[in-house]
């Protein structure tokens, strides 16, 4: 059995360590890409989203690669992404893939539910070793996290354009490299020194919190890379959601204490959006809420076309601009859309942000 | 003076209007119901909503406007789910906030939850409905066994073969116009989200278009509950839509009964649950083999090139009766 997953930013980083730390063989998909991205959408349903499309073409390119098996998770609505899976295979056995397909539905109720679907991949693994090894993804997926948030920090305001991005990709390596729990400690140490030795200085940034659809948010092929142009922009970002966050969320069912969650976003959003609307429709309005609150200069909104949680949370969005005083920003992305546009709109939204605040 | 209450002609009106109108009415509340879609009320709501909002919601917005003075209340029911373990659509979730804070000048809203995910009985629904405009428990409850009684004579009409409004009409004006039984025509199933198919300003006279060309229609609301959701139950999983349910159930039924000769699927353009169940439903037609138009609407379809594609579509159809059943592959 070679498994395989769709990519989501640097999700395949501990789900690789998951697997395997437990003895599963595991077929890594190429980095999403303009290939990735035309063979998902030549056989997806056209308004099917984006996700669906990359996620489509990653299963394409991995079985080139030699996977046969697919783990994916699941979900119970209203959001499509629920259904993705199944609809994702039934496109693939008509085109004469032969993929096994294991879901991964989120927990109803406990832990123990998501444990066993693991057990039942990896095969003989104990109990034992199947927490162990979700523990050492997990863990892996924090130190990721924490990289990629210091990254966004040092990058408005390193001295030397790019030196941030060369030290995170050789940080990264050190966390990719970590083959056992007992190595991550000093994985860490080295992450740590590499990143300190990024030389900035002290200068006025903007900051602009990024919030939207989970998968554009988290893969940057998909966003066009939106941090980082960000930060070369001279601007700090945060994201509401990051992967860490995610999976305490929604496969453990938030028994990661102290950590930042959806919860309180959700709390964050009524007036304006007073139910919940399925994927992350709730948490954008509410994180904007919260940003705005925070005296963040700005809101970005990143949404696949035809996605319909974060069309709800737009559509609430120019009153709640309005009123908190928050300039807010919609980028829409699809396989149709071009770079070109996108630089334009950033670069007036971020010289709008820049006059509002004095800092040009 | 009697409080007028708003329901917009849009939405799941086609599916609900019976227990929402005989609730209010028993309880000694004036109906009032948006206009027929025309132009004017299609524009107001696109100029309303957002342009990366799908039609029927921008619809909405439409017949909102249309109500917006000449009501007391808008009656705008947050329709979490219908039935358990199922949702709409997340647009029905939000819908009242983004009316909310989409229009100004709105008269107040009455937007209780409609939740039976993990429920089985509306009541609870009902009693906070109700409790906006009485305290009178009781006169709550006879009001709500009178709506559900009128809601179920109204979904035997439709089992019995009728469309919305030919049942409302009966219903409510005590008329019954017949549908246009196309004598000896072939038989078209026409599979769509209800405030698409049954709308006729928005499909464009569908229906009676088809009826005008001797075609019988049937809809998936002309099947019983049951039925739909046994053919549906087919899924690899419990598909988490209600109305995608419908279609799914009623396009593998209608797929295998051999007095139905082609299907129509309607879509809305970039209409998120349609991309998926339209796949599901159009890669199971290409197996089976039978006569299939999916018609996209968006505010932009021009009526002549929808009749081509159907009268394209009736041609094709025609010329299949002549020819051999292919074998489901
Ligand atoms: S189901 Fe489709 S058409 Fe209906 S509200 Fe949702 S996105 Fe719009």
């Amino acid at each position: 059995m070679k498994v395989t997953f769709p990519h989501m930013g640097h999700m395949w980083i501990c789900l690789s360590a998951m697997l395997e730390y437990l003895g599963v063989e595991v077929v890594v998909p190429p980095p999403s890409s303009k290939r990735t991205l035309t063979l998902g959408a030549r056989h997806a349903p056209e308004f099917a989203c984006l996700p669906l499309k990359l996620n489509l073409g990653n299963f394409m390119e991995a079985s080139e690669l030699g996977a046969d098996t697919i783990l994916m998770a699941g979900g119970c609505g209203p959001c499509r992404f629920g259904y993705y899976a199944q609809v994702e295979h039934a496109i693939l056995e008509d085109l004469g893939y032969k993929y096994r397909l294991v879901v991964m539905e989120p927990p109803q109720k406990h832990v123990g539910e998501l444990l066993s679907k693991i057990k039942y991949i990896t095969g003989h693994s104990s109990w034992w070793e199947v927490v162990r090894g979700i523990r050492f993804g997990y863990q892996k997926a924090r130190m990721v996290d924490e990289l990629e948030r210091q990254a966004n920090y040092l990058r408005p305001r390193e001295i030397h354009r790019g030196s941030t991005d060369k030290a995170f990709k050789r940080a990264l390596q050190e966390i990719i490299a970590a083959k056992h729990p007992r190595d991550l400690p000093q994985a860490g140490e080295r992450v740590r020194k590499i990143m300190a030795q990024v030389v900035i200085k002290p200068r006025p940034v903007l900051r602009v919190g990024i919030v939207g659809e989970i998968f554009t948010l988290l893969e940057p092929f998909a966003n066009y890379d939106l941090e980082r142009r960000l930060g070369y922009l001279g601007v700090e970002t945060d994201r509401s959601i990051y992967l860490s966050e995610w999976i305490n969320d929604h496969l453990f069912l938030g028994l990661v204490r102290g950590l930042r969650s959806r919860k309180e976003a959700c709390q964050a959003a009524p007036p304006y959006l007073n139910h919940f609307v399925g994927g992350h429709g709730q948490e954008t309005v509410g994180s904007t809420v919260m940003y705005a609150k925070q005296g963040y200069d700005g809101v970005i909104q990143l949404l696949p076309f035809t996605c319909m949680p974060e069309i709800v949370a737009h559509s609430v969005l120019p009153r709640l601009s309005t009123e908190l005083g928050i300039p807010t920003l919609t980028i829409t992305v699809d396989e149709q859309s071009g770079e070109a546009g996108l630089v334009t709109r950033l670069e007036a939204f971020i010289d709008l942000l820049a006059r509002k605040k004095g800092v040009v | 003076m009697t409080l007028k209450v708003g329901i917009p002609r849009a939405l799941l009106y086609y599916y609900y209007l019976p227990l929402w109108r005989t609730f209010f009415e028993a309880l000694g509340l004036e109906v009032v119901i948006s206009r027929p879609t025309t132009k004017t009320i299609l524009d107001a709501g696109l100029q309303n909503s957002g342009d990366d909002v799908c039609l029927p919601v921008r619809l909405a917005f439409g017949h909102v406007l249309d109500l917006k003075d000449r009501v007391d209340v808008l009656f705008l029911p947050r329709l979490v789910s219908i039935a358990r373990r199922e949702y709409i659509c997340p647009k029905f979730l939000g819908f009242p906030d983004m009316v909310r804070h989409g229009i100004s000048g709105l008269p107040p809203l009455i937007d209780p939850n409609l939740n039976l995910y993990r429920k089985d009985s509306p009541y609870p629904f009902f009693v906070a409905l109700g409790r906006n405009f009485t305290s009178n428990r009781l006169a709550i409850y006879l009001a709500y066994r009178r709506a559900m009684h009128a809601q179920v004579r109204y979904v035997q009409l439709l089992e019995r073969g009728l469309f919305p409004e030919q049942a409302l009409a009966l219903l409510y004006q005590g008329v019954a116009e017949g549908q246009e039984s196309g004598g000896g025509g072939p038989t078209v199933a026409v599979i769509g989200h209800p405030y698409n198919i049954y709308d006729p300003y928005i499909s464009m006279n569908l229906l009676s278009r088809l009826a005008r060309s001797g075609v019988r229609v049937c809809s998936a609301d002309n099947l019983p509950e049951t039925l739909i959701r046994e053919q549906a139950a087919r899924l690899p999983k419990h598909l988490f839509w209600s109305l995608g349910q419908r279609m799914i159930g009623a396009a593998w039924h209608y797929l295998q009964s051999p007095d139905v000769d082609g299907i129509i699927h309607v879509a809305s353009f970039a209409c998120g649950p349609d991309s998926l169940t339209g796949e599901l439903i159009s890669r199971e037609v290409r197996r089976r083999g039978k006569p299939f138009l999916n018609l996209t609407l968006d505010e932009h379809s021009a009526e002549a090139g929808v009749v081509t594609r159907l009268e394209a579509f009736l041609d094709m159809m025609e010329r299949r009766q002549f020819l051999p059943v292919r074998e489901s592959v």
